[in-house]
């Protein structure tokens, strides 16, 4: 098992590195310099733009750029927002926390909507559980989440008014969990209704397979009752794959983020990231790309050892 | 005496196409305290099905079982719930399967399916259920049971495992315990080992065994009576030295003129010409019409019933005659 754990580590540092490498090239072929974007004073004279060549290290070769960066980057330094000024690890640090607490309570929604309904679905074919379940990952399979999100404000901000449509707590200052939770429904939802529908599907197949499985056969052959066969025999099976589908939606999930955050003025980095695109602000954009690309990798770290609990092959290899 | 298993008029349909097919239709037979029958047969024509619709283990919403009677114990189990299904399972009617890698849940250590079975009914105390798997191995030759307890299948050998299915079956002692091609997946001398073991262990507990097999050198050496199966009905069944010394069914003739030896594996010779029907194809007359020697004009259209031959039955006109005279 620790072999297993460390093999991943080690397969997790070159990928890392090459992450890297490709936020930097394609940072470097997008147009338009920085120099432009931070002094867009037309009389700036060529010396004046010179010096800050020299000073932001633009006048190196691109390998040389990249290595200085990594060097940075590898200390902590992720370089000044040209937007703002600060550094850039505090802008990013003080949007994180809205981010994880939108990705993870939207992934631990959809897992205890869609793990339920995936079950019964598989159980009962052909039931209302079952209806709604098709209709759900049909819904989700469908809507991407921009037009959800707008759906969503009109009906239950403007419509019914149930729901505030943008921010994480409202204008009078005070601030306590419930205003949080009441402004976070809105976009949880919205950034889980593919992830509902994808896990629903991904449940319900690898239910109705476990199903057919010999050793289910075997185990209703010794006279178990089917909750048991259910928990004791089929769940720990089905959700190897499952786990699987979960890793696959650790990117999508941040990805959404920053759709969502965006639509609903939600403080994390993703409405930080359409910012800094917006503004040319490639020390952030950068940034986020990276730590977001880390805490990919630490996601699938973390789905490896969930699949060391489940299967006892790949403990034991 | 009453016999210990009476089956009448089995019939399992599956559904294939949207159309409900017979895989097995038309099965009678009974089975004795302590006596061990074997049912032959090529692949497909229907062994696994008739063995594991008496324990209503096929999958519900593409097979429908129905029989006029299953008798066990006197007891008609065919019309129980699936509830009082579930007490027969196990504690009246023991399984084994074929394939000991796919019928042990991979996730699952080894001991914790073997409690399960001493606990499923609660015939072994919680506390001392551990003991329990740990004893039931060492009987069923599994070597350092205390060791293999904690392992998980994959770490097993095939025979290993097989003999853990065995143990599984035996540990709520039931009356019947039906071993679905026990040694198929097996090399031969853990075959021979594997069937030595289920002797012996029959010999101790006095369980009936229904035996599947498709392997005539096992059947010769188990079995006290033998029933042969084609395209998924019974067409002979006897006493076995009457089955050797003496077949009926032309079907059995073949089988046996065919095999040189008696160890010879009935499914990897091409025994007799032609092929088995389909289910979605079955023929209107009697099922082995094609490939048979001595058919007649009647059985292109007409299905023959059982005839009774002294301590045999044979579905075959020829019998038809001699019972006139
Ligand atoms: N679940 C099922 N659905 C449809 N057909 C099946 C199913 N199980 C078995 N059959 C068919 O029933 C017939 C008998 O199969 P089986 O009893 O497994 O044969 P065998 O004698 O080799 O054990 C075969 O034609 C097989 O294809
Ligand atoms: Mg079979």
């Amino acid at each position: 098992m620790l072999k297993f754990v460390g093999k991943r580590l080690l397969i997790a540092i070159p990928t890392f590195i090459g992450i890297t490498i490709l936020v930097y090239v394609l940072s470097s072929l997008a147009p338009g310099t920085p120099l432009e974007m931070i002094f867009s004073d037309p009389h700036a004279t060529a010396e004046q733009m010179e010096v800050l060549r020299q000073r932001y290290g633009l006048d190196q070769p691109v390998v040389v750029q990249y290595f200085n960066w990594l060097k940075q980057l590898l200390s902590g330094n992720l370089g000044i927002s040209y937007r703002t000024g600060n550094l850039v690890w505090v802008d990013i640090a003080e949007r994180v926390g809205p981010t994880l607490l939108l990705t993870f309570s939207s992934l631990t929604f959809s897992l205890l909507v869609a793990l339920p309904l995936g079950i019964i679905s598989a159980y009962r074919p052909y039931s209302i559980w079952d209806y709604i379940s098709s209709a759900l990952s049909f819904v989700g399979a469908a809507m991407p989440n921009f037009f959800a999100g707008l759906v969503f404000v009109y009906l239950f901000s403007v419509k019914l008014n149930i729901f505030p449509s943008g921010g994480m707590y409202d204008s009078s200052g005070t601030r306590s969990l419930g205003m949080l939770l009441h402004h976070l429904i809105l976009p949880m939802l919205v950034l889980s209704i593919q992830q509902v529908g994808s896990l629903i599907r991904q449940t319900r197949g690898s239910m109705l397979e476990v199903q057919q499985e010999d050793y289910i056969r075997t185990a209703r052959s010794k006279g178990l009752f089917e909750s048991v066969i259910l928990f004791r025999h089929a769940l720990q099976n089905a959700f190897i794959p499952i786990v699987t589908r979960i890793g696959l939606m650790i990117p999508f999930l941040f990805g959404g983020a920053v759709v969502t955050e965006q639509i609903f003025a939600w403080p994390g980095l993703g409405s930080l990231m359409v910012l800094a695109i917006n503004s040319r602000d490639y020390p952030v954009i950068m940034g986020i790309t990276v730590f977001i690309a880390a805490a990919v990798l630490v996601g699938n770290i973390v789905i490896d050892l969930i699949y060391c609990l489940l299967d006892p092959k790949i403990r034991y290899e | 005496m009453e016999p210990l298993l009476d089956v009448r008029n089995l019939k399992v349909e599956f559904k294939i196409d949207k159309k409900w097919v017979a895989a097995v239709e038309d099965v009678h037979f009974q089975l004795k305290a302590g006596e061990t029958l074997t049912i032959v047969g090529e692949s497909g024509c229907g062994k696994s099905v008739t063995a594991m619709s008496m324990l209503r283990l096929l999958p519900k919403t593409t097979a429908q079982i129905s029989a006029d009677e299953i008798l066990f114990q006197g007891r008609d189990i065919s019309k129980l719930s699936d509830t009082e299904m579930t007490k027969i399972r196990g504690q009246g009617i023991g399984m084994i399967f074929q394939d000991s890698m796919t019928s042990l849940n991979p996730v699952k250590t080894v001991g914790k399916q073997l409690d399960e079975a001493f606990l499923v009914h609660g015939s072994v105390d919680p506390a001392e259920v551990k003991q329990a798997s740990i004893n039931l191995l060492r009987e069923v030759g599994i070597s350092s049971p205390e060791q293999r307890y904690k392992e998980y299948p994959h770490q097993l050998s095939g025979g290993m495992r097989q003999r853990v299915m065995i143990a599984m079956a035996l540990a709520q002692q039931p009356a019947i315990i039906i071993a679905d091609e026990p040694t198929t997946a097996l090399d031969v001398t853990i075959q021979a080992q594997i069937l030595e073991l289920l002797k012996k262990l029959q010999e101790k507990s006095g369980s009936a065994i229904i035996l599947i097999t498709h392997d005539m050198g096992v059947v010769a050496e188990m079995a006290d009576r033998i029933i042969v199966m084609y395209a998924g009905m019974f067409v002979e069944c006897s006493p076995t030295k009457d089955l050797f010394t003496n077949p009926l069914h032309p079907y059995t003739r073949g089988l046996l003129t065919a095999i040189p030896r008696k160890d010879m594996d009935i499914d990897r010779l091409n025994v007799i010409e032609g092929t088995v029907p389909t289910l979605t194809d079955m023929p209107k007359g009697c099922r082995f019409y094609d490939r048979c020697e001595s058919r007649m004009e009647r059985c292109k259209n007409e299905l023959p019933p059982l005839y009774t031959r002294g301590e045999s039955s044979v579905r075959c006109f020829l019998f038809d005659a001699k019972d006139g005279e």
